[in-house]
Order: C-alpha cells, then structure tokens, then sequence
C-alpha cells in the first residue's frame, strides 16, 4: 500500500522550500502588461505569427503539389491561390456572407472546446454531439414544419439544443463517475453517433418520398435570414450572441468561477465546497448543448436535411478554433471566422488556381504544430511575449490515467 | 441438446452459447487478421505509456503510414525488379511499401516526441494535432496523387497457409490455426508482443523503462538519461503503428480510403489501459474487442439455424449499424469499467524538466 | 566521533549559483574530512539543497570549483558524481514505488547475465550482504511501496553503499522519522564513519540533532557561509541565531490558555484509506474552546485519514463527530464550512490555494458564491478586491498586487494567503495541517502567533503536525497517535520528549525487536 513514504514524498513535494523553489518552476502565466492594447497583443501575437507561418509553409505546399502534378511551375502559384483565397471569402457581399455563414457553426463549435479546455477537459466529442444536434433539428424540423415560423424555429432549435446536450453529458457523466478519460470516449461517441444517425436514418425518422434516405423538410422551421439581407440566416446571429454570452458565464458568475477553478485545481476546487463531478457533467453537457446549436444551425440553416453519411468538418475545425484562440471566447470568434473565411474560399481558390480544397485541411494541421511549438514561433519572431494556451490546457493530460475526481 | 435450447430465456444463453462454439473456430484467423492493427496500435501505446508519455496521435500514425505504404508500393511498382517470393507473395513494392509505412510512422513518432518531450507541449494536444494533420494530409495527397491514378496499387500479401496436420490437431488446432493462417504482420504480432513482454519484465532497458514512466526523478538520479530514453522508446513505438497502418493497405486490402483507420488508434489505447499496461494483455483485450465484431459479422454470413432458429430470429432484428457501432461502445464500457482499477505509470502525461546539466 | 587531522576528502570553494530572481548560493566554501559527519545547517531557503544538487551533479556552478581527493572535479551528472564515489539520499526519496526494492537499489547499475537480461541472483546476494553488514534484514522482493518510511530510508542508504559510496550526502534524513529512528539511523552513520571511513554530509535545520551527531557544523544563511563551528564549542541559541542572522526566540509565548466548552466531539471514529483498509480505527477526543489540541505521530499513522473525515473530503466508516452536540459526520465540506470550520491543509498547492489564479480570487475562494462576493450567480468583483486588500494588509502578505497569480509568491507568503483566508471571521473549529512546513522561521513564527491569537479569541483547534517541536509549543493537550488510535493524553506544558517519541514510534507496546523485521514487511 502506498503510505506513509509516498504520501509524505508527494506532499513534501509540493512543498518545496523558499526562494529555491521558485526558480526552475514555470506554470504560472508571466505578468501582464499594463494597458488594453498591450495585453491583448500578449494574447494574440503567437496564434497570429502562427497562422502566418503556417501560410507560409502552405506555399512550400502549394508549389510542392503543382510540380507532383506535372504542372508548369509558377512560383506565383501560392499568391494566386492565396489571394483567390480571400477574394473568394471576403470579395464581395455574397462571399462575405458566405463566410460568416460557415463560420457560424465554428464559432459554436469553437466554444464548445473552449468551455471545456476551461474546465480541463478536451471535448473531441464535439462532432458527434453536432450530429446529434443537427439530427435532433432536422427530425423535429421535419416533425413542426407545417407550424407558425416562429414557433417552429424555436422547436426545432430547442430540440437540436437539448439532443446535443444530452450526447455531451454522457461522456460526462462517465468521466465523473469513473474517470474515464474523455478525449477516448467522445472520440467513441462520435463514431457511435454515426452509426446512429445511419441506422435512424434509414429507418424510424427517415422521410417518406425521397430517392434516398434522409429526413423530411423542415418547411417553417428554417432559420429566416437576417431582415435586409440574402442567405444570412439568423443562426450567424445566435452564434454571434454566444459569444458575449459564454463570456460572461465564464468570468462574471459563480458557475464559471466553479467551472474554471475546477479546470484548475479540481483538489482546492472540492476544499473550497465545489463539487468537481457535478461541475464535470453541467460543463460536458453545456459543451454537448453549444455543439448541438452548432449542428442546428447547420441544418436549419444550410443544408435541412440529414441523410445517412451525413458528415461536415466542423467537428474537427472547432478542435483548431478552439486551440487558436487560446480558449478564449472573442479568440474563437476571430479564429471562426478565419476557419470560416477559408472553407468559404477554397472552392474559389480551386477553380482559380487548381488546388484541391483539402488543401485548408492541411493549413489547419500546419498552423495547430506551430501552435504547439509555440517556443519555435516566439524564437522566430522574437516575441516577449506568454506562450499558447499550453498554460491553460494542462489539466488535461493530467487527468490521464487518474481516478475519478468524485 | 435440444431440450436446453427450448427452455424460455436461458434456453437462448445455451443456444448462444453452442453457436458460438460452432463458428469461433471458424472466424478464428478473421479475429487476430481484425485484431491486428489494434494490437499493433497497443504496443505502440504501451511503448509510449510506460516511459511515461501519452500518445493519442497513434491513430494519425497509422493513417498517415497507411497512405505511406500504399502509395510507396503502388508507385514504386513500375520501377523495381519483378520478384515474388513464395512466403507470403511477397514482391519488392510490398516490402517498399512496408517500408515506407513504418518510416512515416516513425518520423511522426519523432515529433511527437519533440513536441512532448523537448517542448512540453500538453501531451493530449500533441498527439490531437498529430491526428488532424494526418487526416488532413492524407486527405490532400490522396486527392492530389492517387485519384487522377485509380489503377494504381500493389496489390497484399497473403497469408501462409498452414498445413492441414496442424490445424487438424484436436482441441487446440483451431488456436494454431488463428495465428497462422494469417499474413506476415499479423503473424509477426503474436511475435512482438512475447518479445516486449519479456523484455519489459527481465532486461535492463523494462528495468529502466518501467523507472522512468513511474518516477523520473529518481531514475534520473541514478544516471539515467530521461530524455534520452523516453525519445528512443516513442520512436521505436512508432515501429508499430507503422505496421499496423502497413497492415490496413498491403494486408488486409489494397486500397486506401480517407479515414480508414476509423477510430482503431483510440481502441489500441483502451486495449492498453484494460490490458494494464501489458503485451499480452493488450493482445488479449484487442482480441476481446474485435472477437464481437467479427461474430457481428459471422451472424450475418451464416445465422444461427435449425435447433438455434430462436437465436437466429433474435439476432436479425439487430441492425447492422449496431455491429458497426459495437468496437466503439465496447471501447466505451472497458474504459468505463476497468480506468479506475487499473493503474497507469505514475509520471504518464507529466512533462520531464530535467535538472542536471549533463547532455 | 573521529578527529580526522587528515586532508580534505572533498573541497568546494567559491560555489555560486545564481537563478532568476534569486542567488542561491554566493561564494560558499565547505571542506569535508575523511571519515567526518559534517553538518550543513540552515533554514529552509538557505540554500543547502542547491549546494548538495552542484555536488551531486544535478546543476552546475556559475562560479567555484569542486575538488574530491585534492584534485579538480567537473561533475557532469548523477552517474558521474556516482563514479567519483559521491551518494546522495534525498529528501524526497528517489524511490519508484511499484518495484521492489532491489530493483529500486540497483537501478542504474544493473548486473547484467548478458547484455539484455539482468541477473538478479547476483543482485540479491549482495543485497542481503549488505542488509547484513549494517543489522538489517532486507527482503529484495518486498514492493517499497509497501516499506514503512524508515525502511525506504535504509533502502535508500543501501542503494548509496551499493555504488561504493566514500561521500555520503543526507539531505533533510530525519524530517520523517521519529526519535527511536533518527536514533538509530545515526549509530548507522557513526559505524559507517568508523568502520568504513566514510565521510558524510548530513544537512538539516533541527539544531538539537546538528548538535548531536556531527563532527563539524556549517551554517549556511541566505546563500552565504556565516560560520563553521564544533559542536562542544557551541550551542543551540548561538546556531539558531546564526541561521536566521538576529536573536530568535525559539518558542512563542504561548500565554495562558483557558479552554472553555467542548466545541468538537468525537466519538469513536473510523477511516478508510484510498485502498479500503481502515487507516483510523475508532478514535475518540474532544477539543474545548479557547484550546490547542495537538496530535503527534509519525506520517502515515491515519492523521491524513482522520483530518479527512473531519474536514468533509473523506466519509467516515462508523462513528461519529459533533460540533456543540450538532452531528455533522455526514456532512458536506459546504456545510461543515457553514457550521464554523476553517481548514489549512498540508499540501497546501493541492487543497489550499489555485496557483494560476490571482491573489484576491484564493482569498475568497471559500466563500465564492454568497455574499458580499456574489449575488444569486453574479459575482461582485469590487467586494472582492475589498476583502482581498484589507487581508493582504492584515496579514502582511508581500506581493505586488492583488492581481498577480498566487503561483509568483514564496512559500511563506503562499500559506500566508491560505492562514488570511482560513482565519478571518469566525471559527468554531480550525484545523492545521503541518501549518509551517517548508516556510522560513519567520513564517513559522508568524503563523504561530496567528494560531495562539485565534485560540485566545476561542476557537476551538486540532493541529496535526509531523514536527514535534511544533506540537510541543503549540498545544496544550498532546494526543498520540499511533496505528490510527490515539493511545496516549499528555499534557501539552509537562509533556517530556523522549516519552513522546517513544510512544510515537511504539504505540505504548514495547516493540524493539519487531522494529528490525519491519524493514522486511
């Protein structure tokens, strides 16, 4: 039995002596800079050096993939698909609604990691609770079609809301109760939710008439596009709210003073009368609910309609949004809609310059290593500045192989 | 028989009981062949863990190989010399490819290593970043390169075709039989995982190992260099899962599809933890966890009949899309059932900063 | 207690070590004779461990020079330090505790059968020689996690000998062990002193034991030698003074107490452990008002166990405890806090305080979400910053803001923020939990008289503390505790030491010679 020696050994471990002590430790973020201006450029200089290096990488690609292709080699290539890049995103009415369209559901997506990373957990589970979301609005859409507008809307969105939810306090719940590590078991989950969305699908909730299996219309249960406007559908607008929203839970309320202390130090968090489990669950399941929109709003936004092989990128998106804007409420919503500007432009981008879309998938990989060999981006542009989220995530690895926080 | 079959309830326990006595023998080398890459990812992950790294990134490791692979041995084809050798149909693009598979994973492996080890980055991100660029990577390269060239491939290796006085052995020959009638890595699993049990219990490199995944600190004491093993080891990981992505296009089919691996790196990890942290263990619970698959997949071929017709009508009701989901809700319940219980290296997902000055 | 005239064995001179922020060492010289115990006294933060760590090749000098056997040493690391005959036992032993022991001794230095395999008949042999050239029988099967903290220690010495260790250091060795130990380690160090010529470096801050079993003695304050003396040409005042650089009182004037009602009652108590074993087995006591009730007993004997229930973090098995006849053995931290319970826990960056979070949020982490520092579910950031001004003034807590993340301050002025936060406002019952471990005297003193002030305003309080000194200062009562019972009351002012380490180490019984086996258990 681990007694006496090891409890004594880790405990006079944590308490190592005076000033000694302090030298070679480094977990605690560096001290902030005075002024608005100055801290938020602390914040930020990384992730944006980042994606700039990561852009810059994407050209050696770029060229790289014209010559593999046998094309002639035009070291204007990357500027051409670049540009292309933005023109396609942000040239013009359309693409820029098109842009804040696509990244409506990152931004949801985005918050729904970032809430987690605040509370020490990864939640990967993001795409499998947006299917199950996206599911919920389309069944239910399908189901209020024929209602008023406003009441329809308001169902479908509070169905695919609860559905998400409810997928993302599983997991949850699971890690509470036996501290299964949530990064394998959403990871699951998100599988299952495939499985389940085929199997329902093609079966119970699939609509009668069609060629192939998928849910129903959602007649009046689409979201209405902003007034004035063409194609913007008011789902950019909730996500937009979310943000503001989220930030306020996180730092003005006792709930996001208990979820972020839990994140934290879910010991002191149980001393202080918290109780890391219950804060474990609301959190999984606020997470599973912030996903969920982001499915429905995908669904009774976009597309309004599931089939069997439904499937989007925005589950694995949120996963770079999130960690780019350093979990970060107004971080994510300028990550979302970079991701945003990019999937909105990259058709452009092929039709000019011939580069597969996948292409953004590859910028995205690129930007999350430079991300976590923050060190390399700081050496390179000599910045004095914090490190990424490291600091903020690492709870996360922590609870790897630990018992269940009870 | 036929009279336990009948009895209400429990009557369909000894039925399934009888049905899977029927056709385990037969999907036998169908469950180690499924089992392989998981089994393959474990060690991988074993690797990792006990020097006390977490590694969720063996799934992008086996994906990434896996493209590797397949394209190294598709395209190499026109360009090395013709040779089959009897053993496994083995010709130069396979080996190539095989190759290639484990140095992809193996280059991956490395920066993980970095990442955790040098950088200190959190661990969990690294191996996630890990994964996302494979996908995406692979994604884009097999755009790029293989679609505009569908004819492109190498073709497997097949398996060995045990002779029939082995297989005819009572008892234990239907065992026999599984490990062997089975392709060159497949087969080599059952090798690797004796040789890593062993070793990590009885040599001095288990000795230290086990040390440093525990308590770094005190093995670096006593002169062990921490860093410098923890690298070795997760590279050396990354032998396995390079195989176990050679094993998905060269093996068990000779294409590739965007996500193949399908979740199987993460089900290598939940083999690891419900194995504790073992070889074999790890080999028996991939065996665990695919042995349900692939009886998914017997019931549909040939279902229970005649004096088991009762199973059988129990069993068609169950979707297809059930047996699909079944690894991953077993993945589930292991985990949720067993991490408590099982206790991981101690210093597992700590970064190491070490304090002597000695390189 | 030789008098070697000879020269030195080891010589550092001019050592300077300098970290961010701080100077740990700054120009110390230290010379150590063959076959001496020689002292390294200081506080905590004096900087003794960074020394030992240059030594021993886990950091390197900015400055100075290190020469073994009178010829210049670069020590590149633990391994070569080993080389050179150079053994350090640490404070927080460097044992993995899922392997047994021979595996933990020969770590590092593996006989090998051949180039992959270990051969551990060999290493088993020798183990037991040498278990049994010291008096000790050693099982090398036995898992050290198992080991009782005595025996890790000889573990831990044996794994020093077994590398032919001729420079010994012992870094902090008695700071777990009870008198009986301590005084059996050191007839250990004296016949490895005589017999093997072994020179050992024995680093503390306990002046009577410096006093007792070294040779030489060098005190070491703020990173600088200020003195090196014999132990028959000085006494505890004069080392306690040149530790700390001013006359130090060594106790605090405790006063007079006067106990009132009893606020905490319990009643035959029991505790689990994490592994379901009972670790507190039926434990009953009371504490008064206005009272100091002290608990004494080696570490792992169910005092983490019993603070744990008593604070809410634990269930209790069977029993029961009260405040004022209230029965609260069921009941939740939030409701024990309720009720008038304030806590300072041992492992104070685990439970006590969030590091990453600022000063003001750690002072009234306990009282998040009631008012005046929240409303319904919103916080009150102004009543926040209000309280946390007022403390950091009352308490003296050195830090330049009250944003600053609590991980930038020293220990001292860590508990500091946990003692403001734990002893504002009314408390009925308070329990400390090795309140001044790891802190500077000047700390310890402060807490010290915290603890006596809220005694005199009548809280009623446990204290639970490894270190006996502080238990004999502090408390008026004295409970043993033993094999999780309490088996023996002394009172706190006529209480005599040796009595108390005894029934520390032995629970009342007499159990010498079950002491030698208990290395092998």
């Amino acid at each position: 039995m681990t007694d006496a020696g090891s409890s004594v050994q880790q405990e006079l471990e944590q308490n190592p002596a005076g000033p000694e002590a302090a030298a070679p430790q480094a977990r605690i973020p560096p001290p902030q800079s005075k002024s608005l201006w100055g801290r938020i450029i602390q914040v930020s200089a990384v992730p944006i050096a980042a994606v700039l290096l990561a852009f810059g990488v994407g050209s050696i690609f770029i060229l790289g993939s014209s010559l593999l292709t046998g094309r002639e080699f035009d070291p204007l290539l990357p500027w051409i698909a670049y540009s292309s890049l933005m023109f396609g995103a942000f040239g013009g009415l359309n693409p820029i609604v098109d842009t804040m369209v696509a990244a409506a559901p990152l931004v949801l997506g985005g918050l729904a990691l970032g809430l987690g990373f605040k509370a020490g957990l990864f939640n990967i589970g993001a795409q499998g609770q947006f299917l199950m979301g996206a599911l919920g609005a389309a069944y239910v859409g399908a189901s209020v079609a024929d209602l008023p507008t406003p009441i329809a809307i308001t169902a479908a969105v509070l169905a695919g809301a609860a559905v998400g939810a409810a997928y993302g306090f599983i997991p949850g719940m699971l890690k509470a109760f036996t501290g299964a590590h949530e990064v394998v078991t959403t990871i699951m989950l998100n599988f299952i939710a495939a499985a389940i969305i085929a199997y329902l699908v093609a079966g119970p909730l699939g609509a009668e008439g069609f060629a192939f299996a998928r849910t129903g219309p959602i007649g009046n249960a689409a979201l209405v596009d902003v007034p004035g406007t063409r194609n913007l559908h008011i789902g950019v607008l909730l996500a937009l709210l979310a943000v503001p929203i989220v930030w306020w839970i996180l730092e003005r309320t006792t709930f996001g003073f208990e979820l972020r202390t839990v994140g934290a130090n879910p010991s002191a968090a149980r001393y202080a009368g918290m109780r890391p489990a219950v804060v474990t669950m609301t959190t999984m399941a606020a997470c599973g609910l912030l996903a969920g929109l982001a499915g429905v709003v995908e669904i009774l936004g976009v597309t309004g309609f599931i089939n069997t092989s439904y499937g989007t990128s925005v589950g694995f998106d949120s996963i770079s949004v999130a960690l780019l804007g350093r979990a970060h409420p107004v971080g994510i919503l300028f990550s979302a809609i970079l991701f945003g500007a990019m999937r909105a432009g990259a058709p452009e981008m092929q039709l000019d310059a011939g580069i597969p879309v996948e292409i953004i998938d590859v910028l995205q990989g690129i930007i999350l290593l430079f991300l976590a060999a923050d060190i390399l981006v700081r050496r390179l542009f000599r910045l004095r500045v914090a490190g990424t989220g490291v600091d903020e995530l690492q709870t996360v690895s922590r609870s790897y192989g630990e018992q269940a926080p009870r | 028989m036929d009279v336990l079959y009948g009895i209400p309830i429990i009557g369909l326990i000894f039925q399934l009981i009888a049905y899977l006595i029927q056709t385990v023998p037969n999907i036998a080398p169908i469950i180690l062949a499924l089992a392989t890459p998981i089994a393959l990812g474990a060690l991988c992950g074993i690797m990792n863990e006990r020097s006390g790294v977490v590694n969720i990134g063996i799934e992008g490791m086996m994906l990434a190989a896996a493209f590797a692979g397949f394209v190294a041995a598709g395209f190499s084809e026109p360009y090395l010399p013709e040779f089959e050798l009897e053993l496994f149909n083995t010709t130069a693009p396979l080996l190539i490819g095989v190759i290639a598979a484990v140095l992809t994973a193996m280059a991956l492996s490395l920066l993980h290593a970095w990442l955790s080890i040098t950088i200190r980055a959190d661990q969990i991100i690294s191996g996630v970043i890990i994964n996302v660029a494979a996908l995406g990577l692979t994604g884009y390269l097999n755009r790029l390169v293989v679609t505009p060239n569908p004819r492109v491939g190498a073709g497997t290796f097949s398996s060995f075709k045990p002779p029939s006085e082995i297989t005819d052995i009572p008892v234990i020959g239907w065992i026999l039989d599984m490990f062997l009638d089975q392709g060159p890595i497949a087969m080599s699993v059952i090798l690797f995982v004796i040789t890593l049990q062993i070793l990590l219990f009885r040599s001095r490199w288990g000795l230290r190992t086990r040390a440093v995944g525990e308590h770094p600190k005190a093995a670096e004491t006593v002169g062990i260099d921490v860093i410098r093993l923890r690298y070795r080891n997760v590279v050396i990981g990354g032998i396995f899962a390079g195989l176990a992505g050679a094993f998905l296009t060269l093996e068990a089919t000779s294409s590739f599809q965007n996500g193949m691996t399908a979740g199987r790196g993460f089900i290598a990890l939940a083999a690891v933890i419900f194995g504790r942290w073992t070889p074999i263990g790890a080999l028996g619970a991939a065996l665990l966890f695919t042995s349900a698959g692939a009886l998914g997949r017997a019931v549909g071929i040939r279902p229970p009949t005649d004096e088991l017709a009762q199973l059988g009508q129990l069993l068609e009701g169950i979707p297809n899309e059930f047996y699909q989901a079944l690894p991953y809700l077993i993945t589930i319940i292991v985990l949720a059932g067993v991490v408590g219980r099982s206790v991981a290296p101690a210093a597992v997902g700590q970064p190491y900063e070490r304090e002597s000055k000695a390189t | 207690m030789t008098e070697a005239a000879l020269a030195p064995v080891l010589e550092m001179r001019g050592i300077t070590k300098r970290y961010p922020g701080v100077v740990a060492n700054d120009g110390i010289d230290l010379d150590v004779r063959p076959g001496e115990i020689h002292a390294l006294l200081g506080e905590n933060g004096a900087g003794k461990s960074t020394l030992m760590n240059i030594l021993y090749g886990l950091a390197s000098p900015d400055e100075g020079q290190i020469l073994i056997g009178g010829k210049p040493a670069a020590i590149a690391g633990p391994s070569d330090a080993i080389r050179r005959g150079i053994s350090m036992v640490h404070q927080h032993f460097m044992l993995v505790p899922v392997l047994s022991v021979a595996e933990n001794i020969l770590l590092g230095d593996e006989p090998m059968a051949n180039p992959v395999f270990l051969d551990r008949r060999a290493a088993h042999t020798r183990i037991r020689q040498l278990g049994r050239t010291f008096g000790f029988e050693i099982d090398p099967d036995a898992t050290v996690g198992s080991l009782s903290v005595g025996s890790q220690q000889r573990v831990e010495i044996l794994k020093a000998l077994y590398r032919n260790a001729n420079i010994l250091v012992l870094d902090e060795p008695t700071a777990v062990l009870t008198p009986q130990e301590t005084r059996e380690i050191f007839a250990v160090l004296r016949h490895l002193t005589r017999e093997f010529g072994t020179s050992i470096i024995f680093i503390s801050h306990k002046l009577y034991e410096v006093l007792e079993i070294a040779d030489r003695i060098t005190v070491i304050r703020r990173g600088r030698v200020v003195g090196t003396r014999q132990p028959a040409e000085t006494n505890e005042d004069e080392l306690a003074n040149l530790m700390v650089g001013r006359d130090v009182s060594l106790t605090v004037d405790r006063g007079e107490s006067s106990p009132g009602d009893v606020v905490l009652e319990v009643d035959a108590l029991r505790v689990n452990d994490d592994r379901g074993q009972e670790a507190v087995r039926s434990v009953s006591f009371s504490v008064r008002a206005g009272e100091i009730v002290g608990i004494a007993g080696v570490a792992g004997n169910g005092q983490d166990e019993l603070v744990g229930a008593l604070t809410g973090l634990r269930k209790a098995a069977a029993g029961r405890f009260a405040y004022g006849g209230h029965d609260l053995t069921r009941a939740s931290v939030r409701s024990l806090m309720d009720n008038g319970l304030a806590f300072v826990p041992g492992d104070r960056h685990r439970y006590g305080i969030i590091l990453s979070f600022p000063i003001d949020d750690n002072l009234c982490l306990n009282d998040y979400n009631r008012p005046p520092f929240a409303r319904g579910i919103i916080r009150d950031e102004g009543a926040v910053d209000h309280w946390a001004d007022a403390r950091i003034d009352e308490f003296d807590i050195r830090t330049p803001s009250r944003e600053v993340p609590a991980g930038t301050l020293s220990g001292g002025n860590q508990q500091k923020v946990v003692v403001a936060r734990e002893f504002s406002g009314d408390t009925r019952v308070l329990i400390l939990d090795q309140p001044t471990r790891g802190l500077d005297v000047g700390s310890i003193e402060f807490i010290h008289r915290q603890a006596i002030a809220k005694r005199d305003a009548r809280s009623a309080i446990l204290l639970v503390s490894a270190e006996l000194d502080e238990v004999m200062e502090l408390s008026d009562r004295i409970l043993i505790m033993y094999r999780g019972q309490i088996v023996a009351e002394r009172d706190g002012r006529t209480a005599d030491r040796e009595e108390i380490g005894l029934l520390m180490a032995t629970g009342g019984r007499d159990e010498r010679p079950a002491e030698a086996a208990e290395v092998a258990s």
